[in-house]
Parts: structure tokens; sequence; C-alpha cells
């Protein structure tokens, strides 16, 4: 220890130092002796392994709505109409029914959200938050983790305006705990000006043309980036297997080693990709429209074997203070004038029926945008990753993170 | 360490009764409380759950698995290796780089002492994360920096050393060593700049008058009165350098993952809490070994 060697401190703080120091030194051997019994109590205690999954029950706490006139949203940034700093679909929500939305934009990333709220709801704690908007995949877990309260339709009619595809989705059949907010396509975006005028149409040119050697990106979205691979050698996401795959993990992971990907995204893709700095990537669409109307020259290709279609939704967290408001607000936005208006700004795909009449009065170039309003014979090359078990969710997010971070 | 004296003790115990018993142990209470809160206790639970086994469905229970800690090393280690090789290459470019300004600062700046001073923390009211995308744009492809090392031919030095893959500086081990000295600059300048501030510069007319010349004067008198600086700016530099993964992250290429970026993942997209654990073990006990070899080799533990 310096402070017996040092000449300039005097004996008084020295004295001072040295109890402390016993008593520290103390300490020490009771933490010691504590140390393997602590190590013990760490677990995640209160639960059986053996216990099934399936069985869980959300906590339900006492609905605030009719006392506390308020809503906490977490959303996506960038995910809601924007007048002069302020959401105009919000504000008339809340001149309509007095209700106020305290709306976040503080949900950037599935993966992240859920490390963030998954302590509370385990231990059957109020996240502060009464709705959020979670992709098909993480309506899935939250579900089998019984952390999604079921939506009471009654307080939802409009729910009815549902479109019809996106009604019996394998994650939750007949929309019992989730409401579609927004829809869209993971297709291939890329530059001409760096890929020398060329069009990237398909996986397999984005993964080995030369000549976008070193500027191509993935989404870290296991589904969109390994699902278009997918796609490509003809497999159905609807019935993938383990052995499908991880071949298309080797695919990915080939074209990685070779150089030609030089990186795993997420939202940050846009960027790069508008400069020229990145060529070509896998690119979700109403990013992709946003981005046009600063740069027109780039491309979006829905490959011809395929692509993704995923939804982000609104889900009701268990131990939600405010879940009757929260309904009231998932009805508001199903009306389809209202959407229309959500869609003008965000540019991705209205889950809502009659949203495209409603905004072909306002802006007719925007209804007629195949990105945002697909037609069906766009519809149906789409398709939807299919649910997984806990297990396959595991294994193949490890082959999957191997890659991005190999 | 040689505390007992046992002749001093009874006068010692008084001295301490004087004062009032529970005075030190006052004073100590915050930041033992602190240490107690925030470090040995998410120690204890972090030493815990890498040795769990189990998933998020059901649930992690204690089994004592330390098998994990040699699959994970097993994995990883190449990231390891590069964390380490690129937090130390970026530290020895802030020695570098931060040197001769911080000698500057503390004796050639004369009146803009303190302005100089603002200006390397200055960057630190900029968010870290706006400052490492600004690097995006710094080094983007038809900058005037990329533009500067194509025309000078530097670029294929560069690539020479297996430092970037093509003619292009963005997304490459450079871009992530280069991100990595910019943002830790600053905590290498300022202890540098304490201890050559408070150098007494008659020592240098001294070594002048004993005939040494401006390289014998650096290497006898100012490197060794420096080193105290040298050592924290150093630790400083390397300790967070050798754990970050937002340089590598938006900087970097698939080829250019650090340790940081693996245990990110494993925490929040894989959920394999015991692995991710295991790992950040290995990383505190590696750098934890590194430091204590470091700090014996300089000899400069009473001045840490």
């Amino acid at each position: 220890m310096a402070v017996d060697r040092d000449p300039m401190i005097d004996p008084q703080k020295l004295s001072f130092a040295r109890a402390a120091l016993s008593r520290r030194t103390a300490l020490t051997g009771l933490a010691a002796v504590g140390a393997a019994g602590l190590l013990t109590a760490c677990g995640t205690p209160g639960k059986s392994p053996s216990a099934p999954s399936a069985s869980k029950t959300p906590l339900v706490a006492p609905d605030l709505s009719d006392t506390e006139k308020v809503i906490n949203w977490s959303n996506w940034p960038a995910y809601m109409d924007v007048d002069g700093g302020k959401h105009p679909t919000l504000d008339a929500f809340t001149k309509q029914t007095g209700i106020k939305v305290k709306y976040n934009e503080d949900y950037n990333d599935n993966d992240e959200f859920f490390a963030k709220v998954r302590p509370l709801l385990e231990s059957g704690k109020d996240t502060g938050r009464d709705v959020w908007c979670s992709t098909d995949w993480m309506v899935a877990r939250l579900k089998r983790l019984g952390y999604l309260l079921p939506l009471d339709k009654a307080n939802i009619p409009n729910a009815a305006n549902l479109v019809d595809t996106l009604i019996n989705v394998e994650f939750d059949p007949g929309r019992m705990y989730s409401l579609p907010w927004q829809s869209g396509f993971a297709g291939i975006a890329y530059n001409p000006k760096s890929t020398g005028g060329k069009t990237v149409s398909t996986m397999d040119q984005l993964l080995h043309d030369p000549a976008l050697k070193g500027k191509v990106t993935l989404l870290t979205e296991m589904r969109d980036s390994v699902g278009l691979v997918l796609m490509e050698q003809g497999v159905s996401l609807a019935s993938v297997t383990a052995e499908q795959f991880a071949a298309a993990i080797q695919v990915i992971a080939d074209a990685k080693n070779s150089g030609q990907i030089k990186g795993f995204t997420g939202n940050d893709y846009t960027k790069p990709l508008a400069s020229g700095d990145t060529a070509a990537c896998v690119a979700w669409t109403g990013d992709v429209v946003q981005l046009r109307l600063d740069s027109p020259s780039l491309g979006f290709v829905l490959p011809e074997k395929g692509f993704t279609l995923w939804s982000d939704n609104f889900v009701i967290p268990a131990m939600a203070q405010h879940k009757k408001n929260a309904e009231k607000l998932m009805n508001y936005y199903y009306d389809p004038a209202v959407m229309a208006q959500v869609e003008a700004y965000v540019n991705y795909i209205a889950p809502v029926k009659g949203t495209k009449e409603a905004l072909v009065k306002t802006d007719p170039t925007m209804a007629n945008n195949d990105l945002i309003f697909p037609s069906d014979a766009t519809l149906a090359r789409a398709q939807v990753f299919r649910g997984l078990s806990a297990e396959e969710e595991t294994s193949f997010t490890r082959q999957f993170q191997a890659l991005v971070t190999g | 360490m040689a505390l007992a004296v046992p002749g001093a003790r009874p006068a010692r115990r008084r001295a301490a009764r004087r004062r009032g018993t529970f005075t030190p142990l006052l004073l100590l209470a915050p930041a033992m409380l602190w240490l107690t809160i925030f470090f040995v206790i998410p120690t204890f639970s972090l030493a815990s759950q890498s040795l769990q086994t189990g998933d998020i469905d059901n649930g992690f229970v204690l089994t004592w698995h330390f098998q994990t800690y040699s699959d994970a090393l097993g994995r990883y280690w190449p990231q390891f290796l590069r964390s380490l090789i690129f937090a130390g290459s970026a530290t020895l470019i802030t020695l570098i780089v931060g040197y001769p300004l911080a000698w500057f600062i503390a004796h050639r700046s004369g009146r803009f002492k303190t302005m100089l001073l603002v200006l390397v923390i200055a960057p630190f009211f900029t968010n870290f994360l706006i400052r490492t995308l600004a690097w995006i744009t710094i080094l983007t492809d038809n900058g005037l920096v990329t533009g500067f090392f194509r025309a000078t031919g530097l670029i294929n030095v560069l690539r020479w050393l297996g430092l970037v893959g093509n003619d292009t500086l963005l997304y490459s081990p450079f871009a992530v060593i280069a991100g990595l000295a910019y943002n830790f600059l600053p905590f290498m300048v300022l202890p540098l700049y304490t201890s050559l501030e408070r150098m007494d510069m008659r020592l240098l007319d001294a070594a002048g008058d004993l005939y040494a010349n401006g390289w014998h004067t650096f290497w006898k008198v100012i490197w060794p009165l420096s080193l105290p600086g040298v050592v924290s700016g150093t630790l400083l530099t390397f300790i967070p350098a050798a754990g970050d993964y937002i340089n590598s992250k938006l900087l970097g290429n698939t080829q250019t993952t650090m340790i940081g970026q693996v245990i990110d993942a494993q925490f929040l997209r894989v959920l394999d809490y015991p692995t991710a654990a295991a790992l950040s073990f290995i990383l505190m006990a590696t750098i934890i070994v590194m430091v204590g070899v470091y700090v014996r080799a300089a000899g400069t533990e009473e001045l840490v």
C-alpha cells in the first residue's frame, strides 16, 4: 500500500486509513466466506425448469383508465406523422377523448427493448408502458412468456377493418393479443451511382457480384436477411427446416468470408446507401420510399422468388395500468381516415382496410405507390417467417449472430 | 503490506477513539456503499450467471457449469485477441499524438493554456455516438481524407499492413483504430498534462548544464518524470478501448468484430446470458492481469 511509504502523509491521517483498512480486511474475510453462498443465491429463482412454458398467465393490474386519462406508448422512431414538432393524429385523439398520450420513441430494436422490459415483466412489475409496437416474432416470444394481456375487442370495434391477410397469423390466430400498426417488406435496395448503373435484383447477385464487393450490407434482423436467401433457394418460409436454415447461413458466411459483405446493420443502413458508401443492401420499404424523396435515383427491388413481409404490432404488456385507454387508441388508429394521415408520413404499408381510398383524396401519387399499397400480385409473392419454438429460436439466432459478430 | 507495527498499535487506537470510532467508517461509507452496490454485488451476480445453465423460457439455474468458460474462449478467442491489438494500437497512437500535445499545452501555450485544455475536453460536450458517426462522414469514400490517402499512395501502405481491405478507408481496422484513438485521446492528454505541467523546468537547464543533448534530456529526465502520467493515461485509454464496441460496430466491417460486440450480441440477441457473463469475466480477468504486469513493469505502483 502506497500510504505506508509516503512521508507526506501525517500519522493522524494514517491512523484513519489503517482503522478503515483493518475493518476492510475483516469485511473481505466475511465476503470470502459468504461468496459461494451468494453465488448460489443469484440464480433466477421461483421457476421450475420443468414447468411447461405455454401455461404462463400474464399478471393483470387494476385498470386506472377511467380515473387517469393517459396512455404511455413506446414506439419506433420516425413512425408517426409529424407537423412542426407535433403529432397531429395524437393531438386529435387527445381532443376527441380527453386522453393524453405520452408518446416515447424509445423502441429502437426488438432485442434491446426486450432486454429493457424483461426483468420488469419477469418479476411481475409494471413496465411504465401501456402499449408498444413489437415485430411479429417478438410478439410470439412475449406471448409465449406470458407477458401480454388479451385485447378486449369490445373497446376496439374498428379492429374489423384489419386486412384479411393479417387476421389469422400463426403467432396470434384471430389477433387475441396484437393488432398490426404498420407492415413492410424487406427487399434489395441499391445506389446506381456505386453499382456502375447496374440493377441488383437477386440475393445471388447481392452476395456474389464482384462489382459490389465490400459494399454490401445485410440487416441484423435475422428473419429478413436469412429469409431472402432462403426464398431464393426456393424454400418456403412457412416450412423452413433446420437444415435449410443452416444451408442459407452457409451461403451468407461464404459471402462474408470472401469480403463481399461489409456489415450487418439496423436502421442505420440508410445514410451510407444514400451517399453511395453502400452500393446495395437488404432494406425496408418505408425507409427507401422516404430516402427516394431526396435521392430519387435509388433503386429498390422486391426479388421475384419472394421477399419477407413483417408487421410491427400493438401489444399491451402485463401489469399495464391504462389498458382500456390503450385499446381506445388502437380503435382510433384503425379508422382509415386517421391511418391515411399516418401513412402519408411514414410510407409503410397500412394494415387497415380503406386507407388507400382515404389517401387517394389527398395524395393520389402516394396512394398508387406499389410499395405503400401493394397490389395483390405483389402481396402474393410476400412470405412470413414461420413461428419458431424456443429451442429453434435460440439455435437459429446463435448461428446468425456467429455470422454478425464472427 | 507492512501494516502491523505492533508497538504502535495502542497509540493508534487512542487516536481513533479521540476522533470518534465511527468517523473513519462514516467517511468511507459512501464510497463503500457505492462499491458494494455497483461493483461487488454485480460482480457476484455476473459470476453466478456465468456458471448457470438454462434459457429465458425456463429460467436459469446455477449448475457450476465451468465448461461455459472454455467453450466461450474456444469460440471467441480471435475477437479477444483483436480487441487487445486494436486497443493497444489505439493506446500507442494516443500516446504518440498526446505526448507532444500535452507538452505544448503545459509549457509552450502561454496565455492560451486554459483555452487549449477546454478544447481538449470540448468533444465530450458532444455525444459519444455522434462523435463516432462523424467519422463515417470524415472517412467517406469520396471525402478529402480518402482522397489524400489515395493521392499520396499511403493507402497502399495501409493495405500492405492489412489495415484496409481495398482502396477505401471506412469499414476497416484502420477506421476502428482511428475511431478508438480519437475517442480516447483526452483520457491520455489530461493525465500527461498534469504530470508534465508540474515538472520543474530547472531540471532541463540542469540537464543542459551537464551536457545532455535534447534526446538525453527527454529520455533521462522528462520521460521518467512523466511516467505516472503515461501509466495512468495508457490505462485510462486501454481499459475502456478493449471493451468498446461502438467504434468497431459503426466504423468496422464483419472482420473487425471486437469482444464488446460479441458480449452485446450474446446478452441482447442470443439471450445466452451465461456465455455473455463468462466472456465479460474473461475480459475483466485478462485486463486485470495485463494491467498488473504493466504497472509492476513500469515500477509506478505508488504513483498511479
